[in-house]
Protein backbone atom coordinates (compact mmCIF):
# COMPACT_ATOMS: atom_id res chain seq x y z
CA UNK A 1 0.00 0.00 0.00
CA UNK A 2 2.76 2.39 0.92
CA UNK A 3 4.21 2.23 -2.56
CA UNK A 4 1.05 3.47 -4.28
CA UNK A 5 1.48 6.93 -5.67
CA UNK A 6 -1.65 8.81 -4.85
CA UNK A 7 -2.51 12.20 -6.19
CA UNK A 8 -5.75 12.46 -4.28
CA UNK A 9 -5.44 12.69 -0.58
CA UNK A 10 -8.99 11.94 0.36
CA UNK A 11 -12.36 11.75 -1.21
CA UNK A 12 -15.73 11.98 0.37
CA UNK A 13 -16.50 8.34 0.67
CA UNK A 14 -20.16 7.41 0.21
CA UNK A 15 -21.43 4.59 2.34
CA UNK A 16 -21.15 1.46 0.23
CA UNK A 17 -18.68 1.18 -2.65
CA UNK A 18 -20.02 -0.37 -5.84
CA UNK A 19 -16.94 -2.53 -5.96
CA UNK A 20 -14.47 -3.15 -3.23
CA UNK A 21 -11.39 -5.32 -3.60
CA UNK A 22 -8.98 -6.22 -0.84
CA UNK A 23 -5.56 -7.73 -1.34
CA UNK A 24 -6.51 -9.48 -4.57
CA UNK A 25 -4.01 -11.99 -5.91
CA UNK A 26 -4.13 -14.06 -9.06
CA UNK A 27 -1.70 -16.84 -9.88
CA UNK A 28 -1.43 -18.93 -13.00
CA UNK A 29 0.56 -21.91 -11.82
CA UNK A 30 3.62 -20.37 -10.23
CA UNK A 31 3.33 -17.02 -12.01
CA UNK A 32 1.68 -14.34 -9.94
CA UNK A 33 -0.12 -11.96 -12.29
CA UNK A 34 -1.92 -9.85 -9.67
CA UNK A 35 0.12 -9.23 -6.56
CA UNK A 36 -2.26 -7.74 -4.06
CA UNK A 37 -4.70 -5.19 -5.44
CA UNK A 38 -6.69 -2.90 -3.19
CA UNK A 39 -9.33 -1.02 -5.02
CA UNK A 40 -12.67 0.67 -4.55
CA UNK A 41 -15.09 2.11 -7.07
CA UNK A 42 -18.04 4.19 -6.01
CA UNK A 43 -21.34 4.74 -7.74
CA UNK A 44 -20.98 7.16 -10.61
CA UNK A 45 -17.22 6.87 -10.90
CA UNK A 46 -15.54 6.34 -14.25
CA UNK A 47 -12.25 4.63 -13.60
CA UNK A 48 -9.75 4.06 -16.39
CA UNK A 49 -7.29 1.26 -15.83
CA UNK A 50 -4.05 1.87 -17.67
CA UNK A 51 -0.86 -0.12 -17.87
CA UNK A 52 1.59 -1.80 -20.19
CA UNK A 53 0.73 -4.99 -21.97
CA UNK A 54 0.89 -7.89 -19.54
CA UNK A 55 0.53 -5.72 -16.45
CA UNK A 56 -2.63 -7.57 -15.46
CA UNK A 57 -5.37 -5.14 -16.52
CA UNK A 58 -7.60 -7.74 -18.19
CA UNK A 59 -7.03 -10.25 -15.43
CA UNK A 60 -8.06 -7.69 -12.84
CA UNK A 61 -11.20 -6.66 -14.72
CA UNK A 62 -12.17 -10.29 -15.35
CA UNK A 63 -11.82 -11.05 -11.65
CA UNK A 64 -14.50 -8.44 -10.93
CA UNK A 65 -17.01 -10.34 -13.06
CA UNK A 66 -15.56 -13.65 -11.82
CA UNK A 67 -14.62 -14.78 -15.30
CA UNK A 68 -11.29 -15.33 -13.57
CA UNK A 69 -11.27 -16.53 -10.00
CA UNK A 70 -8.85 -14.75 -7.72
CA UNK A 71 -6.28 -16.95 -6.01
CA UNK A 72 -6.63 -14.94 -2.83
CA UNK A 73 -8.29 -11.80 -1.59
CA UNK A 74 -11.72 -10.43 -0.90
CA UNK A 75 -14.28 -9.02 -3.28
CA UNK A 76 -17.42 -7.09 -2.37
CA UNK A 77 -20.01 -5.94 -4.84
CA UNK A 78 -22.44 -3.32 -3.50
CA UNK A 79 -21.41 -4.33 -0.04
CA UNK A 80 -22.21 -7.97 -0.68
CA UNK A 81 -19.27 -10.21 0.02
CA UNK A 82 -18.64 -12.61 -2.87
CA UNK A 83 -18.62 -16.09 -1.46
CA UNK A 84 -15.24 -17.58 -2.42
CA UNK A 85 -13.95 -20.71 -0.77
CA UNK A 86 -10.34 -21.78 -0.44
CA UNK A 87 -9.48 -24.75 -2.62
CA UNK A 88 -5.85 -25.80 -2.51
CA UNK A 89 -3.83 -22.66 -3.11
CA UNK A 90 -6.69 -21.00 -5.01
CA UNK A 91 -10.25 -19.89 -4.45
CA UNK A 92 -13.34 -21.38 -5.95
CA UNK A 93 -16.91 -20.19 -6.23
CA UNK A 94 -18.83 -20.79 -3.04
CA UNK A 95 -22.29 -19.88 -4.27
CA UNK A 96 -23.03 -20.34 -7.96
CA UNK A 97 -26.37 -18.52 -7.75
CA UNK A 98 -24.82 -15.52 -6.11
CA UNK A 99 -22.21 -15.29 -8.85
CA UNK A 100 -24.80 -15.58 -11.62
CA UNK A 101 -26.91 -12.90 -9.95
CA UNK A 102 -24.00 -10.52 -9.41
CA UNK A 103 -22.80 -10.98 -12.97
CA UNK A 104 -25.92 -9.33 -14.34
CA UNK A 105 -25.10 -6.38 -12.10
CA UNK A 106 -21.50 -6.11 -13.25
CA UNK A 107 -21.74 -6.33 -17.02
CA UNK A 108 -18.76 -6.87 -19.24
CA UNK A 109 -17.96 -5.46 -22.68
CA UNK A 110 -15.23 -7.36 -24.51
CA UNK A 111 -12.50 -6.36 -26.89
CA UNK A 112 -13.85 -8.73 -29.55
CA UNK A 113 -17.51 -7.81 -28.97
CA UNK A 114 -18.45 -11.47 -28.51
CA UNK A 115 -21.98 -11.05 -29.72
CA UNK A 116 -23.69 -14.41 -30.21
CA UNK A 117 -23.41 -15.08 -33.90
CA UNK A 118 -26.53 -17.23 -34.22
CA UNK A 119 -28.80 -14.49 -32.89
CA UNK A 120 -29.89 -11.21 -34.41
CA UNK A 121 -28.84 -8.00 -32.74
CA UNK A 122 -32.23 -7.70 -31.04
CA UNK A 123 -32.08 -11.32 -29.88
CA UNK A 124 -28.62 -10.69 -28.49
CA UNK A 125 -29.99 -7.83 -26.42
CA UNK A 126 -33.00 -9.77 -25.18
CA UNK A 127 -31.19 -12.99 -24.30
CA UNK A 128 -29.95 -12.32 -20.78
CA UNK A 129 -32.88 -10.17 -19.59
CA UNK A 130 -35.37 -12.84 -20.71
CA UNK A 131 -33.48 -16.03 -19.86
CA UNK A 132 -31.30 -15.01 -16.95
CA UNK A 133 -33.25 -12.22 -15.33
CA UNK A 134 -36.58 -13.73 -16.36
CA UNK A 135 -38.15 -10.40 -17.18
CA UNK A 136 -41.21 -10.29 -19.40
CA UNK A 137 -40.38 -10.64 -23.08
CA UNK A 138 -42.59 -7.80 -24.26
CA UNK A 139 -41.16 -5.30 -21.84
CA UNK A 140 -37.61 -6.42 -22.56
CA UNK A 141 -38.23 -6.04 -26.28
CA UNK A 142 -39.36 -2.44 -25.80
CA UNK A 143 -36.33 -1.67 -23.68
CA UNK A 144 -33.98 -3.41 -26.09
CA UNK A 145 -35.38 -1.43 -29.00
CA UNK A 146 -35.04 1.79 -27.06
CA UNK A 147 -31.44 0.89 -26.29
CA UNK A 148 -30.75 0.15 -29.96
CA UNK A 149 -32.18 3.55 -30.87
CA UNK A 150 -29.87 5.07 -28.37
CA UNK A 151 -26.73 3.53 -29.84
CA UNK A 152 -27.97 4.23 -33.36
CA UNK A 153 -28.62 0.64 -34.40
CA UNK A 154 -32.39 0.34 -34.49
CA UNK A 155 -32.35 -0.16 -38.26
CA UNK A 156 -29.98 -3.11 -37.76
CA UNK A 157 -32.09 -4.85 -35.09
CA UNK A 158 -32.81 -7.85 -37.31
CA UNK A 159 -29.28 -8.14 -38.69
CA UNK A 160 -26.84 -10.80 -37.53
CA UNK A 161 -23.52 -9.77 -35.98
CA UNK A 162 -21.58 -10.99 -39.03
CA UNK A 163 -23.43 -8.43 -41.10
CA UNK A 164 -22.29 -5.49 -38.96
CA UNK A 165 -19.11 -3.44 -38.94
CA UNK A 166 -16.85 -3.74 -35.90
CA UNK A 167 -18.03 -0.40 -34.57
CA UNK A 168 -21.66 -1.42 -34.92
CA UNK A 169 -20.95 -4.76 -33.23
CA UNK A 170 -19.31 -3.05 -30.29
CA UNK A 171 -22.19 -0.59 -29.95
CA UNK A 172 -24.58 -3.55 -30.00
CA UNK A 173 -22.48 -5.28 -27.36
CA UNK A 174 -22.65 -2.18 -25.16
CA UNK A 175 -26.41 -2.09 -25.65
CA UNK A 176 -26.56 -5.78 -24.74
CA UNK A 177 -24.81 -4.99 -21.47
CA UNK A 178 -27.09 -2.01 -20.79
CA UNK A 179 -30.43 -3.83 -21.15
CA UNK A 180 -29.51 -5.96 -18.15
CA UNK A 181 -29.63 -2.70 -16.17
CA UNK A 182 -26.26 -3.37 -14.58
CA UNK A 183 -24.99 -1.12 -11.86
CA UNK A 184 -21.41 -1.32 -13.08
CA UNK A 185 -20.06 -1.58 -16.62
CA UNK A 186 -16.69 -3.20 -17.25
CA UNK A 187 -14.93 -2.50 -20.54
CA UNK A 188 -11.84 -4.44 -21.61
CA UNK A 189 -10.17 -2.50 -24.41
CA UNK A 190 -13.47 -1.90 -26.18
CA UNK A 191 -11.88 -0.14 -29.16
CA UNK A 192 -8.67 -2.13 -29.60
CA UNK A 193 -10.08 -4.48 -32.22
CA UNK A 194 -11.57 -1.67 -34.30
CA UNK A 195 -10.34 0.00 -37.44
CA UNK A 196 -9.21 3.53 -36.51
CA UNK A 197 -12.12 5.18 -38.30
CA UNK A 198 -14.62 3.18 -36.19
CA UNK A 199 -13.14 3.98 -32.78
CA UNK A 200 -14.89 7.34 -32.51
CA UNK A 201 -18.45 6.03 -32.72
CA UNK A 202 -17.84 3.63 -29.83
CA UNK A 203 -16.05 6.20 -27.68
CA UNK A 204 -18.95 8.59 -28.27
CA UNK A 205 -21.40 6.07 -26.82
CA UNK A 206 -19.10 5.56 -23.85
CA UNK A 207 -18.75 9.31 -23.31
CA UNK A 208 -22.54 9.62 -23.19
CA UNK A 209 -22.75 6.81 -20.66
CA UNK A 210 -20.11 8.46 -18.50
CA UNK A 211 -21.94 11.78 -18.76
CA UNK A 212 -25.14 10.26 -17.44
CA UNK A 213 -23.35 9.12 -14.31
CA UNK A 214 -22.85 5.43 -14.99
CA UNK A 215 -20.33 3.53 -12.95
CA UNK A 216 -17.70 2.36 -15.41
CA UNK A 217 -14.34 0.61 -15.21
CA UNK A 218 -12.47 0.87 -18.47
CA UNK A 219 -9.28 -0.83 -19.53
CA UNK A 220 -8.06 1.22 -22.46
CA UNK A 221 -5.13 2.41 -24.48
CA UNK A 222 -7.06 5.51 -25.59
CA UNK A 223 -5.13 8.03 -23.51
CA UNK A 224 -7.04 11.11 -24.60
CA UNK A 225 -10.29 9.40 -23.75
CA UNK A 226 -9.01 8.25 -20.37
CA UNK A 227 -7.79 11.76 -19.57
CA UNK A 228 -10.99 13.50 -20.63
CA UNK A 229 -13.66 11.12 -19.44
CA UNK A 230 -12.36 9.38 -16.31
CA UNK A 231 -12.99 10.59 -12.84
CA UNK A 232 -9.99 8.54 -11.76
CA UNK A 233 -7.05 6.71 -13.29
CA UNK A 234 -5.55 3.53 -11.96
CA UNK A 235 -2.13 2.64 -13.30
CA UNK A 236 -1.18 -1.02 -13.06
CA UNK A 237 2.37 -2.16 -13.25
CA UNK A 238 3.41 -5.79 -13.00
CA UNK A 239 0.33 -6.80 -11.11
CA UNK A 240 0.29 -3.93 -8.66
CA UNK A 241 -1.38 -0.55 -8.57
CA UNK A 242 1.54 1.75 -9.13
CA UNK A 243 -0.34 5.02 -9.24
CA UNK A 244 -3.87 6.22 -8.78
CA UNK A 245 -5.54 9.59 -8.97
CA UNK A 246 -7.37 12.29 -10.87
CA UNK A 247 -6.51 12.24 -14.56
CA UNK A 248 -5.41 15.86 -14.75
CA UNK A 249 -3.00 15.37 -11.87
CA UNK A 250 -1.53 12.09 -13.08
CA UNK A 251 -1.18 13.32 -16.62
CA UNK A 252 0.48 16.53 -15.43
CA UNK A 253 3.36 14.30 -14.40
CA UNK A 254 5.47 13.96 -11.31
CA UNK A 255 3.14 11.67 -9.38
CA UNK A 256 4.72 8.42 -10.55
CA UNK A 257 7.93 8.06 -12.47
CA UNK A 258 6.73 4.80 -14.03
CA UNK A 259 3.48 6.38 -15.16
CA UNK A 260 5.36 9.29 -16.72
CA UNK A 261 7.61 6.81 -18.56
CA UNK A 262 4.56 4.87 -19.69
CA UNK A 263 2.95 8.01 -21.10
CA UNK A 264 6.20 9.16 -22.70
CA UNK A 265 6.63 5.80 -24.40
CA UNK A 266 3.02 5.94 -25.43
CA UNK A 267 3.32 9.39 -26.97
CA UNK A 268 6.34 8.28 -28.97
CA UNK A 269 4.00 5.69 -30.49
CA UNK B 1 -48.90 -66.06 -68.68
CA UNK B 2 -46.00 -64.60 -66.68
CA UNK B 3 -46.78 -61.33 -64.97
CA UNK B 4 -45.21 -58.16 -66.41
CA UNK B 5 -42.97 -55.74 -64.61
CA UNK B 6 -45.85 -53.48 -63.62
CA UNK B 7 -47.81 -56.38 -62.18
CA UNK B 8 -44.77 -57.44 -60.13
CA UNK B 9 -44.22 -53.98 -58.75
CA UNK B 10 -47.87 -53.06 -58.47
CA UNK B 11 -50.34 -53.49 -55.66
CA UNK B 12 -52.35 -56.30 -57.26
CA UNK B 13 -52.42 -59.94 -56.15
CA UNK B 14 -49.06 -60.67 -57.79
CA UNK B 15 -47.57 -57.29 -56.93
CA UNK B 16 -44.77 -56.65 -54.44
CA UNK B 17 -45.53 -52.94 -54.21
CA UNK B 18 -47.04 -52.94 -50.74
CA UNK B 19 -44.41 -55.21 -49.09
CA UNK B 20 -41.67 -53.11 -50.65
CA UNK B 21 -43.20 -49.88 -49.38
CA UNK B 22 -43.60 -51.37 -45.93
CA UNK B 23 -40.00 -52.50 -46.02
CA UNK B 24 -38.96 -49.00 -47.03
CA UNK B 25 -40.88 -47.75 -43.98
CA UNK B 26 -38.88 -50.18 -41.80
CA UNK B 27 -35.65 -49.00 -43.39
CA UNK B 28 -36.48 -45.36 -42.73
CA UNK B 29 -37.58 -46.01 -39.15
CA UNK B 30 -34.53 -48.11 -38.37
CA UNK B 31 -32.23 -45.49 -39.88
CA UNK B 32 -33.96 -42.64 -38.09
CA UNK B 33 -34.03 -44.37 -34.70
CA UNK B 34 -30.46 -45.55 -35.16
CA UNK B 35 -29.26 -42.10 -36.13
CA UNK B 36 -31.05 -40.40 -33.23
CA UNK B 37 -29.75 -42.97 -30.77
CA UNK B 38 -26.39 -42.34 -32.43
CA UNK B 39 -26.58 -38.65 -31.65
CA UNK B 40 -27.10 -39.51 -27.99
CA UNK B 41 -24.03 -41.79 -28.09
CA UNK B 42 -22.24 -39.22 -30.23
CA UNK B 43 -22.82 -36.33 -27.84
CA UNK B 44 -21.84 -38.60 -24.95
CA UNK B 45 -18.73 -39.74 -26.81
CA UNK B 46 -17.76 -36.18 -27.70
CA UNK B 47 -18.24 -35.11 -24.07
CA UNK B 48 -15.96 -37.94 -22.94
CA UNK B 49 -13.35 -37.07 -25.55
CA UNK B 50 -13.40 -33.45 -24.42
CA UNK B 51 -13.32 -34.29 -20.71
CA UNK B 52 -10.55 -33.02 -18.51
CA UNK B 53 -10.01 -36.43 -16.92
CA UNK B 54 -7.59 -38.60 -18.93
CA UNK B 55 -9.53 -41.72 -17.99
CA UNK B 56 -12.76 -40.36 -19.44
CA UNK B 57 -10.92 -39.22 -22.56
CA UNK B 58 -9.50 -42.71 -22.95
CA UNK B 59 -12.97 -44.25 -22.66
CA UNK B 60 -14.28 -41.88 -25.33
CA UNK B 61 -11.31 -42.62 -27.53
CA UNK B 62 -11.76 -46.38 -27.10
CA UNK B 63 -15.43 -46.13 -28.01
CA UNK B 64 -14.85 -44.26 -31.26
CA UNK B 65 -11.82 -46.34 -32.23
CA UNK B 66 -13.53 -49.67 -31.67
CA UNK B 67 -16.82 -48.94 -33.37
CA UNK B 68 -15.26 -47.19 -36.32
CA UNK B 69 -12.68 -49.93 -36.73
CA UNK B 70 -14.82 -53.08 -36.50
CA UNK B 71 -16.84 -54.08 -39.59
CA UNK B 72 -20.41 -52.99 -39.04
CA UNK B 73 -21.88 -56.35 -39.84
CA UNK B 74 -19.85 -57.77 -36.97
CA UNK B 75 -21.30 -55.18 -34.64
CA UNK B 76 -24.76 -56.20 -35.80
CA UNK B 77 -24.01 -59.89 -35.15
CA UNK B 78 -22.40 -59.15 -31.81
CA UNK B 79 -25.36 -57.18 -30.56
CA UNK B 80 -28.00 -59.49 -31.87
CA UNK B 81 -26.52 -62.88 -31.04
CA UNK B 82 -24.54 -61.64 -28.07
CA UNK B 83 -27.64 -59.99 -26.70
CA UNK B 84 -29.71 -63.13 -27.24
CA UNK B 85 -27.13 -65.33 -25.52
CA UNK B 86 -27.03 -63.00 -22.54
CA UNK B 87 -30.80 -62.86 -22.36
CA UNK B 88 -31.15 -66.64 -22.67
CA UNK B 89 -28.53 -67.27 -20.00
CA UNK B 90 -30.23 -64.83 -17.68
CA UNK B 91 -33.67 -66.34 -18.21
CA UNK B 92 -32.40 -69.93 -17.99
CA UNK B 93 -30.70 -69.30 -14.68
CA UNK B 94 -33.83 -67.54 -13.54
CA UNK B 95 -35.76 -70.77 -14.14
CA UNK B 96 -37.13 -70.15 -17.62
CA UNK B 97 -35.72 -72.80 -19.97
CA UNK B 98 -35.50 -72.45 -23.73
CA UNK B 99 -33.84 -70.07 -26.19
CA UNK B 100 -34.82 -66.45 -26.30
CA UNK B 101 -33.96 -63.96 -28.99
CA UNK B 102 -34.22 -60.22 -28.93
CA UNK B 103 -36.43 -58.29 -31.33
CA UNK B 104 -34.29 -57.71 -34.40
CA UNK B 105 -35.56 -54.16 -34.90
CA UNK B 106 -34.50 -53.07 -31.43
CA UNK B 107 -31.11 -54.75 -31.59
CA UNK B 108 -30.56 -53.53 -35.13
CA UNK B 109 -31.31 -49.94 -34.17
CA UNK B 110 -28.95 -50.33 -31.27
CA UNK B 111 -26.16 -51.58 -33.53
CA UNK B 112 -26.69 -48.81 -36.09
CA UNK B 113 -26.84 -46.28 -33.28
CA UNK B 114 -23.65 -47.30 -31.60
CA UNK B 115 -21.70 -47.29 -34.86
CA UNK B 116 -23.24 -44.02 -36.03
CA UNK B 117 -22.54 -42.55 -32.60
CA UNK B 118 -18.84 -43.35 -32.94
CA UNK B 119 -18.71 -41.29 -36.11
CA UNK B 120 -20.96 -38.57 -34.74
CA UNK B 121 -18.78 -38.19 -31.64
CA UNK B 122 -15.89 -37.03 -33.78
CA UNK B 123 -18.14 -34.58 -35.62
CA UNK B 124 -19.61 -33.08 -32.43
CA UNK B 125 -16.16 -32.85 -30.89
CA UNK B 126 -14.67 -30.90 -33.75
CA UNK B 127 -17.79 -28.72 -34.06
CA UNK B 128 -17.49 -27.85 -30.38
CA UNK B 129 -13.84 -26.97 -30.81
CA UNK B 130 -14.79 -24.50 -33.53
CA UNK B 131 -16.94 -22.45 -31.14
CA UNK B 132 -15.77 -18.96 -30.29
CA UNK B 133 -14.73 -19.16 -26.63
CA UNK B 134 -15.42 -15.44 -26.32
CA UNK B 135 -19.11 -15.96 -27.01
CA UNK B 136 -19.33 -18.60 -24.31
CA UNK B 137 -17.55 -16.25 -21.92
CA UNK B 138 -19.94 -13.48 -22.88
CA UNK B 139 -22.80 -15.77 -21.88
CA UNK B 140 -21.17 -16.65 -18.59
CA UNK B 141 -20.47 -12.97 -17.92
CA UNK B 142 -24.22 -12.29 -18.23
CA UNK B 143 -24.92 -14.78 -15.47
CA UNK B 144 -25.96 -17.71 -17.64
CA UNK B 145 -25.78 -21.03 -15.84
CA UNK B 146 -23.90 -23.95 -17.44
CA UNK B 147 -27.19 -25.46 -18.54
CA UNK B 148 -28.48 -22.23 -20.05
CA UNK B 149 -25.19 -21.75 -21.91
CA UNK B 150 -25.50 -25.25 -23.29
CA UNK B 151 -29.09 -24.77 -24.34
CA UNK B 152 -28.92 -21.27 -25.76
CA UNK B 153 -25.41 -20.89 -27.13
CA UNK B 154 -23.21 -23.98 -27.18
CA UNK B 155 -25.94 -26.35 -28.42
CA UNK B 156 -27.26 -24.32 -31.37
CA UNK B 157 -23.83 -23.27 -32.54
CA UNK B 158 -22.36 -26.76 -32.26
CA UNK B 159 -25.28 -28.12 -34.25
CA UNK B 160 -24.70 -25.53 -36.92
CA UNK B 161 -21.04 -26.52 -37.27
CA UNK B 162 -21.81 -30.24 -37.07
CA UNK B 163 -24.69 -30.38 -39.50
CA UNK B 164 -22.82 -30.67 -42.81
CA UNK B 165 -20.83 -33.67 -41.61
CA UNK B 166 -23.86 -35.15 -39.84
CA UNK B 167 -25.57 -35.23 -43.23
CA UNK B 168 -22.95 -37.67 -44.49
CA UNK B 169 -23.26 -39.80 -41.39
CA UNK B 170 -27.02 -39.92 -41.85
CA UNK B 171 -26.54 -41.25 -45.39
CA UNK B 172 -24.23 -43.97 -44.03
CA UNK B 173 -26.72 -44.92 -41.32
CA UNK B 174 -29.41 -45.21 -43.95
CA UNK B 175 -27.33 -47.59 -46.03
CA UNK B 176 -26.16 -49.56 -43.00
CA UNK B 177 -29.70 -50.56 -42.19
CA UNK B 178 -29.43 -52.99 -45.10
CA UNK B 179 -27.06 -55.00 -42.91
CA UNK B 180 -29.95 -55.65 -40.56
CA UNK B 181 -31.31 -58.10 -43.15
CA UNK B 182 -28.83 -60.62 -41.70
CA UNK B 183 -30.66 -60.68 -38.38
CA UNK B 184 -34.01 -61.16 -40.04
CA UNK B 185 -35.32 -57.62 -40.16
CA UNK B 186 -37.59 -57.24 -43.15
CA UNK B 187 -36.11 -54.02 -44.39
CA UNK B 188 -35.79 -53.00 -47.99
CA UNK B 189 -32.91 -55.28 -49.02
CA UNK B 190 -34.38 -58.37 -47.38
CA UNK B 191 -37.81 -57.77 -48.86
CA UNK B 192 -36.28 -57.27 -52.29
CA UNK B 193 -34.37 -60.52 -51.84
CA UNK B 194 -37.56 -62.39 -50.93
CA UNK B 195 -39.34 -60.97 -53.95
CA UNK B 196 -36.35 -61.73 -56.18
CA UNK B 197 -36.32 -65.34 -55.00
CA UNK B 198 -39.99 -66.02 -55.37
CA UNK B 199 -40.34 -64.33 -58.78
CA UNK B 200 -36.89 -65.22 -60.17
CA UNK B 201 -36.44 -61.59 -61.09
CA UNK B 202 -33.41 -60.59 -59.00
CA UNK B 203 -32.25 -57.84 -61.33
CA UNK B 204 -35.60 -56.09 -61.27
CA UNK B 205 -36.09 -56.20 -57.53
CA UNK B 206 -32.55 -55.34 -56.55
CA UNK B 207 -32.60 -52.44 -58.99
CA UNK B 208 -35.88 -51.25 -57.50
CA UNK B 209 -34.42 -51.53 -53.99
CA UNK B 210 -31.39 -49.54 -55.09
CA UNK B 211 -33.61 -46.88 -56.60
CA UNK B 212 -35.65 -46.67 -53.41
CA UNK B 213 -32.52 -46.23 -51.30
CA UNK B 214 -31.42 -43.47 -53.63
CA UNK B 215 -34.75 -41.67 -53.49
CA UNK B 216 -34.91 -41.87 -49.70
CA UNK B 217 -31.33 -40.66 -49.48
CA UNK B 218 -31.88 -37.76 -51.82
CA UNK B 219 -35.12 -36.66 -50.19
CA UNK B 220 -33.79 -36.71 -46.65
CA UNK B 221 -30.57 -35.14 -47.89
CA UNK B 222 -32.55 -32.24 -49.32
CA UNK B 223 -34.28 -31.71 -45.96
CA UNK B 224 -30.95 -31.72 -44.15
CA UNK B 225 -29.51 -29.37 -46.74
CA UNK B 226 -32.28 -26.88 -46.10
CA UNK B 227 -31.73 -27.13 -42.37
CA UNK B 228 -28.02 -26.59 -42.88
CA UNK B 229 -28.70 -23.56 -45.02
CA UNK B 230 -31.08 -22.14 -42.48
CA UNK B 231 -28.67 -22.57 -39.58
CA UNK B 232 -25.73 -21.17 -41.54
CA UNK B 233 -27.59 -18.03 -42.54
CA UNK B 234 -26.50 -15.88 -39.57
CA UNK B 235 -22.84 -16.47 -40.42
CA UNK B 236 -23.17 -15.11 -43.94
CA UNK B 237 -22.28 -11.52 -44.57
N1 LIG C 1 -4.85 -18.09 -18.68
C1 LIG C 1 -3.60 -17.66 -18.44
N2 LIG C 1 -2.62 -18.54 -18.15
C2 LIG C 1 -1.36 -18.13 -17.91
N3 LIG C 1 -0.97 -16.85 -17.93
C3 LIG C 1 -1.89 -15.92 -18.20
C4 LIG C 1 -3.24 -16.27 -18.47
N4 LIG C 1 -3.93 -15.14 -18.73
C5 LIG C 1 -3.04 -14.13 -18.62
N5 LIG C 1 -1.82 -14.59 -18.29
C6 LIG C 1 -0.60 -13.77 -18.07
O1 LIG C 1 -0.92 -12.81 -17.11
C7 LIG C 1 -0.28 -11.60 -17.40
C8 LIG C 1 -1.30 -10.48 -17.40
O2 LIG C 1 -2.20 -10.68 -18.44
P1 LIG C 1 -3.36 -9.67 -18.78
O3 LIG C 1 -4.09 -10.21 -19.94
O4 LIG C 1 -4.14 -9.40 -17.55
O5 LIG C 1 -2.56 -8.37 -19.19
P2 LIG C 1 -3.10 -7.01 -19.79
O6 LIG C 1 -2.61 -5.95 -18.90
O7 LIG C 1 -4.55 -7.08 -20.02
O8 LIG C 1 -2.33 -6.92 -21.17
P3 LIG C 1 -2.82 -6.40 -22.60
O9 LIG C 1 -2.67 -4.91 -22.58
O10 LIG C 1 -1.86 -7.03 -23.54
O11 LIG C 1 -4.21 -6.85 -22.79
C9 LIG C 1 0.40 -11.78 -18.74
O12 LIG C 1 1.78 -11.99 -18.50
C10 LIG C 1 -0.22 -13.01 -19.31
O13 LIG C 1 0.71 -13.71 -20.07
MG1 LIG D 1 -5.80 -7.21 -21.78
Amino acid sequence: MASVNRSVVAHNTPAVPAISVNDLHKRYGTVEVLKGIDFRAHDGEVVSILGASGSGKSTFLRCLNLLELPSAGRLQIFGEKVNLRPSGSNLRIGDRNQVDRLRTQVAMVFQNFCLWSHMTVLENLMEAPVHVQRRSRGQVRDEAEAMLKRVGLIDRAKAYPAQLSGGQQQRAAIARALVMKPRVLLFDEPTSALDPELVGEVLKVMRDLAAEGRTMLIVTHEMAFARDVSSRIVFLEQGRINAEGLPQELFRGGVSERFDQFIARFNQG
Amino acid sequence: MTPGMFDLLGFGPQGWGLPLLQAAGITISAALCGFLLGSVFGIGGATLKLARSPVLRLIGQAYTTIFRGVPEILVVYLFYFGGSVVLTTLLNTGGFPGFYSLPSFVMGVFAVGIVSGAYQAEVYRSAYLRLDRGQIEAGASCGMSKFLLLRRIIGPQTLRFALPALGNIWQSALKETSLLSVIGLTELLRQAGTAAGSTRQPLLFYAVAAAMFLVIGRMTGAVLGRMENHLAKPWRR
